[in-house]
């Protein structure tokens, strides 16, 4: 790192200090233009990937699917077989890469902490009430901690929307802050609800006040709102990432999650990553899918391209 | 590293034959002197076909055709049913879109992406356009007229226009010529460009196609020859010419106390004006689709970017970030964002205007990029520190060069980009409303974008200011050249 990212990011841990300095900080970022954001985004989705590829893609793809069911309707029967399957997607071809993690309530956690240990597959749980995040600062920190204590390594939190639209930053900002303490060593993932924030200018002030206050990934939604993750939305949280390492030499992961079913669409977002932020990017640790029905089609088109056939939906397993 | 395999576009789809004649009076005929020339692929410098050079006698032949169309035909032909085959030709064009997309980029250069999604959308939307207003011509805003022999109290066409296109977008160009001429009445003998003479022919296969009445459209191929004794024949009511400011020139002394009604649409040297609060990551992508889109090749190209100094360091970091991802290659590839330089005298003219920008002393740089060993290619290049007296700052170079200059103020920012003998477009990057309203006053330029550029549309008037020409294409406008009003 050098002197001017190391002097800057002291500059920039300064600022959740005060509402006042974080509020003009947040403001005085560039602004999004929407027709533009919205155009590149499309233009990007123009891109053609075939063959070797697209094989490359759909492989890597496959690495970076946070496997997800957040129902109510969770068993630990339905999340351990959801887990097997997060070690294997493929039973008939081993060649298949496991995914990047599995995505659980935090009540869910130790069913899926046995079947996944030692395997390299991360294990990531929803916490701070969500989807709405609308309880006590105390009991979204005492959900964090017992999701960590469960085997959680990786905690998708939500922020205070709340806060943040009504102008709170400081309020928002200080809840990250504690919900990182209290991760501990697990990986903070910070859900803004784009669908929320309305606008891509509030995306790119929650994207760098997650990332000012700690944040090792920002996701886009939590899948239960109406607008889940959007290219140009997710446009923007790139170019926030790639911006707030360049500032201040720490890299910060992004998940678009909730809407992604198709190969075709997440082959669209790799492309993103690529021209947007670079291949630094392009690894499960520094970018994620957050989907479910998103890897049996990745699988369907994986075997398409492996064996020339292309076998329907029953071949793959609905967990 | 996540490397793009090839995806090219397939060539099946055109059926190009080894020859062709000139299209006159309905039909495919050999040039009376038996004169022709070849149509190359710049990506590869592999022939295309062998086109037909007309002469004197054919040009003659082909005026006489447009004015019998136009005594006969076309002219007294009500105009619901003229727009009844502007409505056709927009139709297989839409259905034949591939072909003359993937024939565009064979023999233009520019990258299919761009015949395919810009282009070729573009030309079906004028003829659409103008088909809607060949019935409506009363209400265009130039007044009626007396009843007279081509029926009703209608504005009336000008007779037999010749048209003369430029390379730069072949078939757009046609459109932009030949639609609203034929929606207000007139016919037409269009000369192509020499180096881009195959879609003008493959659209005469349309009007073939679409039953147009012979002699309504009539395509002659050739060189500057063939485009002077088009303009200068007495048979013609109306010239319109797109093409560089020295040719307009000549035109408008040839044109001059002739009763030939005239319209320009020269060159430019637009600037680009980026202000420090503007959305910096979209402005960056309006500069590059400015001067990068079609390899530059474009009459309103943001050729010269105007920045505010206090983020002019920000804004050339990304600027060259963003120009590291331009894939440059094969124009069929659909990946490739830059494809080839249109002609070897083309390349030539970027080259010498190129190192006229390094002896100058400005500072010069491309992204590592490789360029294929056949054909015309130019790096996307920027130059930084280039002032006003440069001739990179002030002459066209019509392909992929920036010219960067840096600005203070506001009323600085106008004083530079209206120092120019151009005036065909500008674009404004800021997120203040009203300094856009400020500028777009200020600004001796045709078209003003504000936070976009290069976007084009049919109902959209179309111009220059000072030299880069006279009168509108597009829109109501684009109607009043060929309207006797």
């Amino acid at each position: 790192m050098t002197a001017t990212t190391t002097s800057a990011r002291s500059e920039l841990s300064e600022l959740g200090r005060s509402e006042t300095a974080l509020r003009t900080f947040l403001h005085g970022l560039p602004g999004v233009d929407q027709v533009g954001a919205e155009q590149r985004a499309a233009q990007l989705g123009t891109r053609s990937i075939k063959t070797t590829a697209k094989a490359q893609a759909i492989d890597l793809a496959i690495r970076m699917v946070d496997l997800t069911t957040l129902e109510g309707a969770d068993t630990p029967g339905k999340v351990r077989a959801l887990a097997a399957k997060a070690l294997r997607p493929d039973p008939a071809d081993p060649s298949c890469p496991h995914v990047g993690a599995v995505c659980v309530y935090p009540a869910m956690v130790p069913h899926v902490a046995e079947v996944l240990r030692g395997s390299g597959v991360h294990l990531a749980s929803v916490a701070t009430a969500f989807p709405s995040g609308q309880a006590p600062l105390e009991i979204k920190l005492a959900d964090t901690r017992a999701a960590v204590a469960a085997g959680a390594d990786e905690i998708d939190m939500v922020i205070n929307r709340g806060a943040f639209l009504a102008g709170r930053y400081k309020e928002v900002y200080d809840e990250i802050v504690a919900t990182k303490e209290a991760s501990g060593d697990a990986h903070l993932k910070v859900i803004l609800e784009t669908g929320e924030l309305a606008t891509y200018d509030n995306v790119r002030r929650a994207s760098w006040l997650a990332m000012l206050a700690g944040g090792d990934f920002i996701k886009t939604s939590t899948g239960k709102v109406p607008i889940a993750a959007t290219m140009p939305v997710s446009l923007v949280m790139l170019e926030a990432v790639r911006d707030f390492r360049e500032a201040t030499g720490r890299q910060v992961g992004v998940k678009p999650a909730g809407g992604i079913k198709t190969t075709k669409d997440a082959i669209k977002y790799l492309v993103m990553v690529n021209e947007t932020v670079g291949p630094d990017w392009l690894d499960p640790d520094w970018f994620r899918f957050g989907a479910s029905s998103l890897l049996n089609d990745l699988l369907m088109q994986r075997t398409k391209l492996t064996t020339g056939t292309y076998s329907g939906p029953d071949y793959f397993t609905l967990d | 590293m996540f490397e793009y395999a090839p995806a090219p576009e397939s060539r099946s789809v055109v059926d190009l034959k080894p020859s062709y004649g000139l299209f006159i009076d309905g039909t495919f005929v050999d040039p009376t002197d038996g004169g022709s020339f070849k149509s190359i692929n710049p990506a590869s410098e592999e022939v295309l076909a062998e086109v037909a050079e007309a002469g004197a006698q054919d040009v003659e032949r082909a005026v006489r055709a447009a004015r019998k169309a136009y005594d006969k035909v076309w002219g007294p032909m009500p105009g619901r049913d003229r727009a009844k085959y502007l409505y056709r030709i927009a139709r297989l064009i839409q259905e034949r879109s591939r072909e003359l997309a993937v024939l565009e980029s064979l023999d233009n250069g520019k990258p299919i992406r761009e015949s395919r999604d810009v282009d070729l959308p573009l030309v079906a939307a004028h003829f659409f356009y103008y088909a809607g207003w060949a019935d409506k011509l009363e209400h265009a805003g130039f007044g009626q007229r007396p009843a007279s022999q081509h029926g009703g109290a209608i504005p009336q066409p000008l007779g037999v226009a010749a048209q003369v296109i430029p390379w730069n977008f072949p078939l757009l160009m046609l459109a932009w010529k030949i639609a609203p001429a034929l929606a207000a009445g007139n016919t037409v003998v269009l000369k192509p460009a020499e180096t881009t003479p195959l879609t003008a022919l493959l659209f005469a296969e349309i009007c073939q196609q679409a039953d147009l009445p012979a002699g309504v459209v009539n395509i002659l191929t050739g060189a500057g020859d063939t485009g002077r004794a088009l303009v200068e024949h007495p048979g013609v009511d109306k010239v319109a010419f797109t093409g560089s400011t020295d040719v307009g020139r000549a035109i408008a002394r040839s044109v001059a106390g002739t009763s030939k009604k005239l319209t320009l649409e020269l060159g430019g040297k637009a600037a680009n004006i980026v202000f420090d609060d503007a959305p910096i990551d979209q402005a960056v992508e309006g500069i590059v689709n400015g001067i990068f889109f079609n390899q530059g090749h474009v009459c309103c190209a943001g050729s010269r970017l105007l920045v505010q100094e206090n983020v002019a360091d920000r804004v050339l970091e990304s600027l060259k970030r963003r120009m590291a991802q331009l894939r440059v290659g094969d124009p069929l590839d659909k990946n490739t964002d830059v494809g080839a330089i249109n002609s070897a005298a083309q390349l030539e003219r970027i080259r010498e205007l190129s190192d006229a920008g390094s002896a100058e002393g400005a500072e010069r740089w491309s992204p590592p990029c490789d360029l294929p060993d056949r054909g015309f290619w130019f790096a996307p290049t920027i130059f930084t520190g280039v002032t006003q007296a440069h001739r990179i700052a002030r002459e066209e170079i019509f392909g992929p060069v920036l010219s960067v200059l840096t600005f203070r103020t506001p009323a600085e920012a106008v004083e530079k980009a209206n120092n120019t003998p151009y005036g065909l477009s500008a674009g404004i990057w800021t997120d203040k409303g009203s300094r856009i309203l400020w500028m777009a006053d200020r600004l001796r330029a045709g078209v003003v974008w504000a936070n976009t550029f290069n976007k084009f549309d049919p109902t959209s008037p179309f111009g220059g200011y000072k030299e880069s020409g006279y009168g509108r294409e597009g829109g109501r406008h684009g109607l009043e050249g060929y309207l006797n009003v």
